[in-house]
């Protein structure tokens, strides 16, 4: 081997396929093939990795719950006869004009600039067919996203892009974002690539710069500070939309409790498992609880200041299906909230694009890589030929669908407990598989009566 | 232009801040003009949210986002303001006759702010096309990430001016303690002694161009490179 073709093979460290296993070698468990070749990545980049989607780390999470369903001391309802209604009413602390949503799942903030204004559209559209609502991101109201939103969470967040009062009057909410859970403590990201001309318009940045957006607010700090801020979002729109206050789920019980004495209609927290468009890995993986863990915390934080159901209490986190739904209401949750599930819902992994994901180093069903705007199926993209394969009707019909379905597997689920509104589950209605399950959820092992750090 | 006599006069030693507001709003579709308000005692979120050609004078001071998100207006404090003065600022015109607390014309769009006397820590923070003219002196970290827009300071300037700023325009007359991350100090050209006597002339400050410095953007942290991580 001549030294050229040594240096270049060191220069590749990091790139090569990783090995196969035969019988007889045996792989570490801490310097696995990932660690190994994270390492490598790291010593040839210097840099932590950035990535999109969420935690991919196993954490206690709603599978390792159970309902109890009715039997002989309860009687369930008819699954296809009795009622069980969905209806939620968000601000009903302060607001003049309280936001009903028909359905307890909204969706999440996600901004365009991480997405296309396609997808933006189709969240609207989704959201709307189901009646439910849908919320901006750090980049400012899109047009397309309000026309196609029949119900608009306008997002404050600390980078301010595109903040706008006529936009704040436009809206039917208004969330402040203290953190989200993927990243508690860390400012948003949008990496040059998608710095299109429209995007860096809309936050006044020059085009194609890497946009490490602030992690706190440039005009208030501390829970003093956010009440004079809300005030002042008020007084802006005469006191009539709801006032949101996003947390990451970190000191749940004090952020609720200091959120609450802040003035907030409705506390939003968004636990570990939450998703993101650009993050550093380390962040995404080991900063903040799951949600699992969060949303009796926040519970016990709004009973203890008579305020569970008064201020309400929208969760987000890994949240794909009706059973995760039902188990974050069940725990005392007023509505959930999805974004990963959306983006997956809207075609985001889909095996049809195989080809395109092997064509960019990745495959269907590990694609995290959003930051990059490479995204074959045109969601997580600022490409314009790329939006183009994204159909925004046909995505809002998924969305719907996939919405649709939750709902229903949701209300399988309360019925069977013989509950006629899905906030009637309570948990009481849960057991747990895990003792880290019970201990977080503050529920009983299955079988058994023994909560974990209760007695 | 200033209020006259025909003023309508709102006391805030009767009226809520609430019945300010709602007035002033309603007053974008048709009504006075021209407002006096009373009493004001540090009040916070006072004339906040205004979308209209509206003439307000605060007689005495101000609290937090004083004239925040103002739009067409013009609001003159005859005293002092609290954090967040015209944070977010669209359009118009905000005076302040006394200093400023914090976050002066935070994430601003548009319009002018000048401040009489000085004004605190991060005057201009993340400032995304407002004007900003202060004839006094500025605390540290002015213009922090700093957009688009001009600050102009015609006293001195603390520590971490401009620091992580990408296309704001800074001047500066007296001493700069110091400069932030990728801040540099510029040539002055043609151009810029231009639009710097232009804004003094709008803020009725009297300097002299000549006198002054300008700061901005090395933009050498615009794509994130590892060789530089050790200037954040």
């Amino acid at each position: 081997m001549t030294e050229f073709d040594v240096a270049s093979k060191q220069e590749g460290f990091g790139t090569e396929a990783t090995g196969r296993w035969r019988p007889g070698l045996r792989e570490s468990h801490l310097f696995d093939r990932n660690a190994i070749h994270e390492i490598h990545r790291m010593a040839r980049e210097g840099i932590y990795d950035i990535r999109g989607f969420g935690a991919k780390r196993k954490v206690p999470h709603f599978d390792d719950l159970l309902f109890l369903g009715a039997s002989v001391s309860r009687y369930p309802l008819e699954g296809y006869r009795e009622k069980c209604a969905t209806d939620v009413t968000l601000g009903t602390r302060f607001a003049k004009e309280p936001i009903t949503i028909d359905i307890p799942i909204t969706i999440a903030g996600m901004s365009f600039g991480a997405l296309s204004a396609p997808a933006k559209e189709a969240l609207g559209r989704g959201a709307s067919a189901m009646g439910t609502s849908t919320t901006t991101g750090d980049g400012g109201m899109l047009p397309e996203e309000r026309d196609h939103s029949t119900k608009l969470v306008y997002q404050i967040l600390p980078s301010r892009y595109g903040m706008n009062p006529d936009d704040l009057r436009r809206a039917d909410a208004i969330e402040v974002v203290v953190g989200q859970g993927a990243k508690p403590g860390g400012g948003g990201m949008l990496l040059g690539q998608k710095i299109s001309d429209r995007v860096a318009e809309m936050r006044d940045l020059p085009k194609g710069v890497d946009q490490r957006s602030a992690c706190r607010h440039p005009d208030w700090t501390g829970p003093d500070d956010l009440e004079i801020k809300i005030g002042e979002l008020r007084e802006i729109t005469d006191w009539r939309v709801p006032i949101y206050v996003k947390v990451g789920a970190t000191r749940t019980y004090f952020d609720v409790a200091l959120a609450v004495k802040a003035g907030a209609d409705v506390i939003v927290l968004d636990g570990m498992e939450g998703g993101t468009a650009a993050s550093q890995e380390v962040f995404i993986e080991h900063v903040g609880i799951p949600i699992l863990a969060a949303i009796p915390e926040a519970v016990r934080s709004l009973q203890e200041l008579g305020m569970h159901r008064e201020v309400q209490l929208i969760v987000s986190g890994g949240i794909r299906n009706g059973a995760d739904a039902a188990k974050a209401l069940a725990l005392g949750a007023d509505a959930v909230s999805i974004g990963v599930g959306a983006v997956v819902a809207l075609g985001d992994n889909s095996h049809h694009f195989e080809d395109d994901y092997e064509a960019i180093g990745t495959s269907a069903g590990f694609y995290d890589d959003w930051h990059e705007g490479r995204d074959p199926v045109g969601i997580s993209t600022q490409d314009e030929e790329l939006a183009k394969r994204f159909d925004p009707e046909l995505g809002g019909r998924r969305l719907a669908n996939y919405l649709r379905a939750m709902v229903l597997e949701t209300q399988t689920l309360a019925r069977a407990c013989g509950k006629s509104h899905v906030h009637n589950l309570e948990p009481e209605d849960l057991v747990a598989l895990t003792f880290e399950a019970a201990a977080m959820a503050k529920v009983p092992v299955a079988g058994t009566s023994w909560i974990p750090g209760q007695d | 232009m200033s209020a006259t006599a025909a003023a309508e006069t709102v006391d805030l030693a009767s009226a809520s801040v609430r019945e300010l507001n709602q007035r002033l709003h309603d007053a974008a579709g048709g009504g006075p003009a021209a407002w006096r308000v009373e009493n004001p005692s540090g009040a916070h979120a006072l004339a906040a949210g205004l979308d209209a050609e509206l003439d307000v004078e605060i007689d005495g001071h101000a609290g937090y986002y004083c004239a925040g998100m103002n739009k067409h207006a013009t609001v003159r404090v005859a005293g002092n303001v609290g954090v967040g003065v015209a944070e977010n600022m669209m359009s118009g015109l905000v005076v302040v006759e006394g200093s400023a607390s914090q976050a002066a014309g935070a994430t601003g769009r548009g319009g002018l702010l000048v401040i009489k006397g000085s004004a605190s820590a991060r005057c201009g923070i993340s400032m995304k096309g407002i004007d900003i003219v202060v004839h006094g002196s500025i605390g540290h970290a002015g213009a922090f990430m700093g957009q688009k827009g001009r600050l102009v300071v015609c006293g001195d300037a603390g520590p971490d001016l401009g620091d992580s700023i990408y296309e704001a325009r800074l001047y500066v007359r007296g001493e700069v303690a110091g400069l932030g991350a990728d801040c540099i100090e510029k040539e002055m050209r043609d151009e810029h002694t231009a639009e710097l006597r232009e804004l003094l002339e709008l803020a009725g400050a009297d300097a002299d161009p000549a006198d002054f410095r300008r700061y901005g953007s090395a933009r050498e942290l615009y794509t994130f490179d590892v060789d530089n991580a050790g200037s954040y």
